[in-house]
Order: structure tokens, then sequence, then C-alpha cells
């Protein structure tokens, strides 16, 4: 099976481009729309967020946007099915869920890397299970073809880089800053230096995120990094102004990403 | 060490848990974002460091006995004895603590070690405001800055207590975000921590949350348990027929609980809230109502929808409204080690007032709840038995609360 996401990180190198991965919450306002409408916005890679409760790694705007995409009655079966209605018309963009270990859980690891597989999803992020306790959710995603990606931060010291990389795949996620998703960004030169890190220890993407939110800061990590991630304000954007505002956005923050010279 | 290497790296007692990677059999575990891991790893080792320390043991002893007020006693209490007409029933008195409850001998541990490990900064969850004063209290003895997340609605029903840790020089941070509870508390400290991840310490309150906090929290907690089993030895040449206690995350149960796990005589039962009733949807009752799941860093019972999603908690007890608990009691449970029941808001309330009219001792709601267990147990063992509760909080705080549920304006 080819892996959608090798191949778009592979074109992405081939052009020597940067890469703009937007995050967007399943449920949230017409997400169906914001959905289909991201790679024509130009959306390299999609972060498909799945409501949880209790989103603990999150700042304001996506904890909002959860508890909005809950209350309109999104559950894990509807994120798979946003997923595939996507699908149908796009074979190429890859989709990377994102959320948090208990709904994934629930449904049992098996279950959801079989469903998520028939969904069309190529990856995912769960905040909340770190290498020591992710060996059975690995081997269900193994055998569905599905990437799992971690997280690496600013305290991921290089003892413990080793860890994380290890059984990564897709590629890898930068959080530039300690803090939850939507706090002030990292120092540009130091997210310079920690990609540079976690690229030659992982042989993977790096792809950085957590607090960006301009085209400006877009472009600066973008000169540093394989992918910039943007997640709150595309998340503000969608709740403030509806669809239209959130592709605008992405529209000027990947052009700003695939802009910047590496 | 044996030299014959076993090839099973499980503990072999119950009381011998949790394995190397914080494992109560499946429960437990290290739940975090990435951000925190270094952080429980560090805290891990400094815990074990502090254990072997007899310096850090010698501290602990000279605070737990100076400040605290160690050892409280056991007392039989008589009347409640006769009034439900059984087994004798002995209270262990933690309610007599130092700010009203069993929370301190945690805080004191953690504190200490917060001290050690070079942390400048304390922060902690709270729902009835018990671990935040108690947190409050000696982050103040020690002059540390202190941060207390508490959700929004509880703090409107434990005013008193709000205005008692900012007294004691806290900042208590109002939590709206989800239903403003226990739970969404919890969650807003994780935030915080991994925010400020290099110079704070999370004073975790219960024993819940990644490895090794339900561990640690346990084996502070457990000198309720050491103490009461030597003193009913020392008074009645004998080890009672069961140990009771109240269960919101747990931490006064498996204190009381864990010096008894391998008296395989001695029964452990602990009292879920069962809040309008387990059958209406609307309880705490995390073990009886709820499935397995992960949530604040460790897999335990949870109650959950059909979905995965958290189901808000309900009791008349905020000490107890938290919709998981702790993974040892868990796994105690799967084990059928301990026995877990439940008492409703109702039945607590009438505890509440029966053993403040009777004993003269006004206990807590939580505690109310395992009173109401004890009554049947009582009747079912006979004037033979003998039964040791936990009263681990005293029912100060909860009086304005129980005048309005009785109609009463004060």
């Amino acid at each position: 099976m080819t892996n959608r996401l090798t191949t778009r990180f592979n074109e992405l190198d081939a052009y020597g481009r940067p890469g703009f991965v937007a995050y967007m919450m399943a449920g949230d306002g017409d997400s169906q729309a914001l959905l289909n409408a991201l790679p024509n916005a130009g959306a390299d890679v999609i972060e498909l967020g799945m409501p949880f409760t209790d989103p603990m790694a999150d700042g304001a705007s996506i904890q909002g946007a959860a508890l909005r995409a809950l209350e309109a009655g999104m559950t894990l079966q509807g994120v798979f099915a946003q997923a595939a209605e996507f699908r149908k018309a796009n074979d190429t963009t890859p989709i990377v869920l994102m959320g948090y270990a208990n709904p994934i859980h629930h449904m049992g690891f098996e279950n959801f890397a079989r469903r998520a597989e028939k969904a069309g999803v190529d990856g995912l992020i769960c905040v909340d299970i770190p290498p020591e306790e992710d060996e059975e959710l690995r081997k269900a995603l193994n055998a569905h073809g599905i990437a799992l990606i971690r997280l690496a931060t600013p305290t991921t010291d290089d003892k413990r880089l080793g860890t994380v990389v290890e059984n990564t795949s897709g590629f890898v996620y930068y959080v530039s800053t300690t803090g939850v998703t939507g706090a002030g960004s990292g120092v540009v030169t130091e997210v310079g230096d920690a990609v540079a890190r976690v690229r030659a220890a992982s042989g993977l993407p790096v792809a950085v995120g957590f607090g960006v939110r301009t085209p400006e800061q877009a472009k600066a990590i973008a000169e540093r990094a394989d992918a910039v991630v943007v997640g709150s304000a595309i998340v503000d954007a969608m709740n403030e102004g509806g669809v239209e505002a959130a592709v605008e956005l992405v529209k000027s923050l990947s052009a700003a990403t695939h802009g910047a010279k590496r | 060490m044996s030299d014959t290497a076993s090839v099973d790296p499980r503990p072999n007692a119950l009381s011998a848990w949790p394995d190397a990677r914080g494992r109560f059999g499946d429960y437990g575990g290290r739940f975090v974002a990435e951000t925190l891991m270094p952080n429980i790893l560090e805290l891990e080792a400094a815990y074990e460091d502090a254990k072997r320390d007899v310096n850090f043991q010698r501290e602990m002893g000279e605070f737990l006995r100076d400040y605290v007020g160690k050892p409280s006693p056991i007392y039989f209490a008589e009347r409640l004895t006769e009034e439900f007409g059984g087994a004798k029933i002995w209270f262990k008195r933690d309610e007599l603590n130092h700010t009203g409850s069993h929370k301190i001998n945690n805080c004191l541990g953690q504190v200490l070690l917060a001290k050690r490990m070079g942390k400048t900064r304390i922060i902690a969850e709270t729902g009835a405001g018990q671990h935040g004063v108690a947190t409050a209290t000696v982050a103040a003895r020690f002059g540390l800055p202190c941060t207390v997340f508490m959700g929004a609605t509880d703090v409107e029903r434990q005013a008193p207590n709000v205005f008692r840790m900012k007294l004691l020089g806290a900042e208590v941070v109002p939590v709206s975000s989800g239903t403003g509870t226990l739970k969404d508390a919890m969650n807003e400290a994780l935030r915080d921590w991994v925010t400020n991840v290099h110079d704070t310490f999370y004073v975790i309150g219960t024993v819940a949350g990644p490895h090794p906090y339900p561990a640690m929290v346990r084996d502070f907690q457990s000198i309720i348990g050491r103490e009461a089993r030597a003193q009913i030895m020392d008074r009645l040449g004998r080890l009672p027929d069961a140990a009771v206690a109240c269960i919101g995350g747990g931490s006064n149960a498996m204190g009381l609980f864990h010096p008894f796990i391998d008296d395989e005589g001695v029964r452990l039962i602990g009292v879920e809230a069962a809040g309008h009733g387990i059958e209406t949807g609307e309880h705490a009752a995390s073990l009886k109502g709820g499935k397995p799941g992960i949530l604040h860093g460790n897999k335990t019972y949870l109650l959950q929808d059909d979905d995965g999603q958290i189901i808000d908690a309900h009791s008349i007890s905020a000490g107890l409204d938290y919709p998981g608990i702790g993974p040892e009691h868990a796994f105690l449970h799967d084990a059928k080690r301990a026995e877990y029941v439940s008492a409703t808001d109702s039945e607590a309330l009438e505890m509440f007032q029966l053993c403040t009219k009777l004993e003269g001792i006004i206990p807590a709601l939580e505690p109310a709840h395992a009173l109401a267990r004890v009554r049947d147990l009582a009747k079912e063992l006979g004037p033979d038995g003998v039964i040791l509760m936990n009263m681990c909080g005293r029912g100060d705080k909860d009086v304005p609360q129980v005048a309005e549920m009785l109609g009463v304006k004060l």
C-alpha cells in the first residue's frame, strides 16, 4: 500500500518546498466543507481533530472547538465518515487524525485502526499515549498501514529522543514550546537547532507546530523545518468567520510557508 | 533478591504492586503528553531516592508529629454501635489532623519532595477544597508560592475553603472550562504543569494520575492504615473483620487498605458515591457504573459514554465528584481483594446527622457515605465483629451546604 504521507513529503522534498499542515476540528461548524476545501487552499497535509471532553493538552481555542463539536453530536464514527467523504474527491492529501487516548481505547485499538484504514486515514497523533505506553496501539496501526506520529518537545533531551523517534513513522511533530496548543511559539533559532537534531535522530521529516498564527511566523518556521503546522488560528477563524474565513487564512499561511527559502 | 531469577517479572503479592512500568495489573501507567514525560521520570527517580533517605523520612516524621498531629487516635463509636445493633465500630480519627482531613499526610510528603528537588512553585487541583487547603497550608509553611485550580462550580459551593486558601497565600484559579468541577480543575492543572514544566511541582491529591503518583500518594497515606493496624492490635489484640472507607479518587481508602492487603481475614470495603442512585446515571461510582479507560495519566475505570467521552460525575460531596478512581482500586476490584459498594446522597445526609447527634463528631459528607454501609455491615457481622472505618475528614466545611439541603436558613 502506498503511504500518502511518504509520497507527499517526497514530493515536497523534490520541489525543495516546505509543507503546510492545517489542523481543523471535525464536527465544529461546517467541518466537511472546510475539510474538502483545504487542499485547494494550499494544505499539503490535514490534521483532523477528534473531539474529546477533556483535552488537557489544548489551549482555549481547541478546547472550545472540541466542546462545540461534541455538542453538535460529533463522534469517532462521524470523524471517519468525514474522512471517507473527503476521499471520494481526493486520493492524495494525507489525513492525520489527532486526539486523545480514551475514545480510541474505548473503540478498541484494532477496531479503530481497521476503520481508519477503511476511511482513508493515513496517520494518528495521540497526545496522551507516550512511547512507553503505545505498543498495543502501534501494532494495530502498523497492521493497517496507519503511521503513528510521535511528538518531540523542548523537554525531549538527547537521552530520550532515541525512545521517541524509535518506531515513529510518517513524520515527527516537533512541539515548539512547553505549553498547550495555541500558546506562544518558541524562539525561532532554537526551533531550527531542535529540528536538525530530531531530523538527524529520526531520518524523518519534521513538522513544527504550537503557537504559529501568522504568515510571518509560518515563514520563519518554514525556513527551518520540513513543514509548519497551524491549528488554533484556523479553528478561531472557522469559529468567528466560518469556512470562508478559515480558507482565506489557510491560503495566506500556506502561501507564506511555500514561499519560504530553506 | 533470589539468585534463581524468576521469568515472571510481576510482583507475587497484591501489596507489592505497581511493577516497574507503574502498572497495577493492567491499570495505572504513564499516559501523559511527551512534554511531561521527562518530569514524570525525574519525579519517579527523586521519590525512590527520598524513600531510601533516612533524613527525608526523619524530617517527614517530625512534621507529621508536630505539625499534623500524628498519630491520630482510634475511637470506639459506642453509641453508633448500639444504634446499628451489631459489630463494634471503631473510627480512625484522621479528621483530627491539622486542616481537618487526611489530605495533609500526602501534601506534606509531596511538598517536602518538591523542596528536595529544588522546585520553586507548587500547583494543585481541588474539588471540595480539602486538598487545596492542605496544599496551601504546607506551601505556606515552607514559603513556596502555590496556585490551586478549582472548578468554578466548586468555587461557588465551597466558598469558605476558597477564602481559607487565599488567607494561606495561595492563588485560587476558578476553572470554567468543561463543567467547572474537579476533572476540569485537573485538566487545567495539567495545562499549567506542561507550560511551567521546569520550576513547578504538581501536588496531586489522590491516588491517581501518571506513575509514580498513585503509588507515591498511597505510600504517604498508608500512615492511616499502619497506625490504625497497630492501634487496634494494641487495643483489641486482634485485626478488624473489615476496613471501610469512602472513595472518590480513593486516597484515604488506599491509605487505610494498603497495610491490610496481605491480611487475608480483613475485608477491605470501599464506598463510592451513588449520587441520586446508580440507576439514574447521576452518580460518581466509577467501578460500579464505569468501564476501563485512559484519563489524567492513568488507565482505570471511568464514567464514559458509548463514544469514550467522559461523563460528569454527580455527588452531594464535592470531594467524591470525580469520574475516575485510582488504578490500584481498579486492580483490587478485578482481583476481588477489595469489595466496592456505594451510598446515595440522601444516605450520606442521614448519616451526617446521625453521627453528629450520637457521637458528637460532625463527619464530612465524604466519610458519611462510608458510614451508611458500615450500618449494613454491622448487622451482617453481628456483635462479635469489629469494623474499622476511616473518619477521613470533619464536616465543618459542609455545614452551610447541609443546612441549605435541610431547608434551614443560616
